[in-house]
């Protein structure tokens, strides 16, 4: 009977080993659906909550349901609340997810998206294209965005380039980030330096992260890079796992840790760098996320990886909601709200946990 | 097998049968955790190694087991065994059905079922050197590989966890290559070893002819002596006056 019971719970823990909690993976779902509710009818123009639901489902195919919402009504749902609520989702997903990416390769609890010198290239291609009217602009993209991400894809390029490459030693490649990062911002102060009173007010509160939108311009520059960079790094979570008992473990395991770790960490640049042309520097939401499902759920990177790319989402659009109607009519900087809500938050999961964080 | 300017191993000339035990010993420094990971494919080497058909082994081939494992912090024995799937799966694959029932079954053979869901870390050093051993065997590679298996663990310990191997090799047919630190352990379960000192191979045989006492007290630089104790090989420090010890 004992040997029957044990077998049982072999086969159970066989099964959810690195599967998905479906409890935590629910209530993930349910919270961005209802931050994305929330969001909807949350504003200046008091949009009903049912009037807006109808509205939804009246544009689903072959539904049609009658709202009462006014055709300006309905222009401020479809063409401002939710491209910005879409929006805050990308952004805030594509920065928690690279920062579990980043976390895992790295094997480093304090990696963010921004380890690799993105920020600094990005904030200093962004300063030439305000302060400077540098005008890179192509197709579609306007000059800032277009100028912070070439920026940011210059920083981290540099930093590869300084390592050798050095997909076989995180540390040197670390390190790489490190001295780009203080480059760029260097150079970035001393731009800023010579703006300027007006622009400087205009690339500091760029710096400080903002996600206003022209209709869904932005969510569609950053779409593609979502849906590519997103899938490739959900598709790669397993070999965060076993990078986590180091490379020459994983090595006699079959991976090659060199070449994971270089499909990651452009895929993870990329999306970042995407994500920071069109919002700015929102901080924290990379860290803080990760380590939150980390905490909560477990510390597998197969579970880590989706659900930091979810709450990442539903945190950025709650946060933002907030940063549009807190002091409405004028607006709070998105990137100071994130800090402001996350960090208290964090310190409390990591205050109840704090003897479970050793490593 | 030489490794550029740092050269550690040189001339190694080793074959290995199926099913059989071979132990590694020699100094500390000789070459013996070397040889073990230039076998596993992981430091650079000139020569082959290969197998019976003549290619390069694989992580489906060699499973070793190192001497301080990493262990990841929160991951439980169940994810830590399923790990020793990777070498299976293709690159962006995930573990099938097949997979776990195989992790299962490993963790009963080696009487883990209860510790299924415990973290890694917090299992007593006998605990987690089955556990490891229990990823290698889930890579089902006929050849092991140990790195002092049992460096950590008490003498009741040691025996019990080299039992197991030698047991799980004579079920399952498969070849042990293991460094190993005790010479009369090492003679107890091994039927051949080979004696490496500074990168070579100074003696390869059945453990009564590599454990000459003149051989062994030259490699280890102090007089060692050899004898037989209830039909075990014994060795020990050779009896020595205080006057020589001190000079």
């Amino acid at each position: 009977m004992a040997t029957l019971s044990a077998a049982g719970e072999t086969h159970s823990a066989t099964q959810r080993a690195f599967r998905l909690p479906p409890l935590a993976a629910a209530g993930t779902l349910v919270a961005l659906a209802a931050v994305a509710l929330l969001s909807a009818t949350t504003g200046a123009a008091g949009l009903a909550f049912g009037d807006v639901l109808a509205a939804l489902v009246d544009r689903l195919p072959l539904v049609d349901v009658d709202s009462s919402l006014s055709a300006r009504q309905e222009g401020i749902l479809f063409q401002i609340r939710l491209p910005r609520l879409v929006l805050g989702m990308f952004v805030g997903g594509s920065l928690a997810l690279a920062g579990a990416a980043y976390q895992g390769v790295f094997r480093n609890p304090l990696a963010d998206p921004y380890l690799l010198g993105v920020s600094a290239g990005a904030g200093f291609g962004a300063v030439l294209a305000l302060g400077f009217g540098l005008d890179v602009g192509w197709g579609p993209f306007d000059a800032l965005p277009a100028a912070a991400f070439l920026g940011a894809l210059v920083a981290v390029t540099a930093s590869a380039a300084i390592a050798r490459g050095a997909w076989q030693s995180p540390a040197t490649l670390l390190l790489g980030g490190i001295a780009m990062a203080a480059f760029f911002s260097a150079a970035q102060t001393y731009a800023i330096g010579q703006l300027s009173e007006t622009r400087t007010r205009e690339v500091l509160s760029w710096l400080f992260g903002q996600l206003s939108t022209s209709g869904w311009r932005q969510v569609l520059i950053l779409g593609p890079y979502v849906g590519i960079c997103g899938t490739i790094l959900v598709l790669h979570r397993r070999h965060l796992d076993v990078l986590r008992v180091g490379d020459d473990e994983a090595r006699s395991l079959g991976l090659n840790p060199g070449r994971s770790r270089l499909v990651v960490i452009a895929s993870a640049s990329l999306l970042t760098a995407a994500a920071v042309s069109v919002s700015g520097l929102i901080a924290f939401v990379g860290l803080v996320v990760p380590h939150i499902v980390r905490l909560l759920v477990s510390h597998s990177y197969r579970v880590i990886v989706p659900l930091s790319a979810l709450g990442g989402a539903a945190f950025l659009a709650l946060v933002d909601t907030g940063a549009r109607t807190l002091t409405a009519p004028a607006e709070l900087p998105v990137g100071v709200i994130t800090a402001f809500v996350g960090a208290p938050f964090f310190a409390l999961v990591l205050w109840r946990n704090a003897r479970k964080v050793t490593a | 097998m030489s490794f550029g300017e740092n050269e550690a191993l040189r001339g190694v000339d080793l074959h290995l049968a199926a099913g059989e035990w071979l132990g590694l010993i020699g100094p500390n420094g000789a070459g013996k955790s070397t040889l073990l990971r230039a076998i596993a494919g992981l430091v650079a080497h000139e020569g082959t190694v290969s197998l019976a058909g003549g290619e390069r082994p694989g992580g489906t081939d060699v499973a070793l087991v190192p001497q301080i494992p990493i262990l990841p912090e929160g991951m439980s024995v169940a994810e830590y065994v399923m790990l020793g799937r990777s070498p299976h799966l293709g690159w962006l694959a995930t573990e099938s059905r097949r997979d776990r029932s195989i992790v299962a079954s490993v963790l009963e053979r080696l009487e883990l079922a209860r510790f299924a869901d415990r973290p890694v870390r917090q299992l007593s050093g006998g605990e987690t050197q089955r556990v490891v051993l229990a990823r290698a065997l889930a890579q089902q590679a006929p050849v092991l590989l140990l790195d002092e298996p049992t460096s950590a663990l008490d003498l009741g310990h040691r025996d019990a966890v080299l039992e197991l191997i030698d047991k799980l090799r004579h079920d399952d047919g498969i070849s042990v290559i293991a460094a190993m630190h005790d010479l009369g352990t090492a003679a107890r379960f091994a039927d051949r070893l080979a004696l490496i000192d500074r990168g070579r191979i100074v003696a390869d045989g059945p453990p009564r002819s590599v454990l000459a006492a003149g051989r062994l007290s030259d490699v280890y630089a102090t007089p060692l002596s050899v004898h037989t104790v209830e039909g075990e090989i014994v060795v020990l420090p050779a009896p020595r006056s205080r006057q020589e010890r001190r000079t």
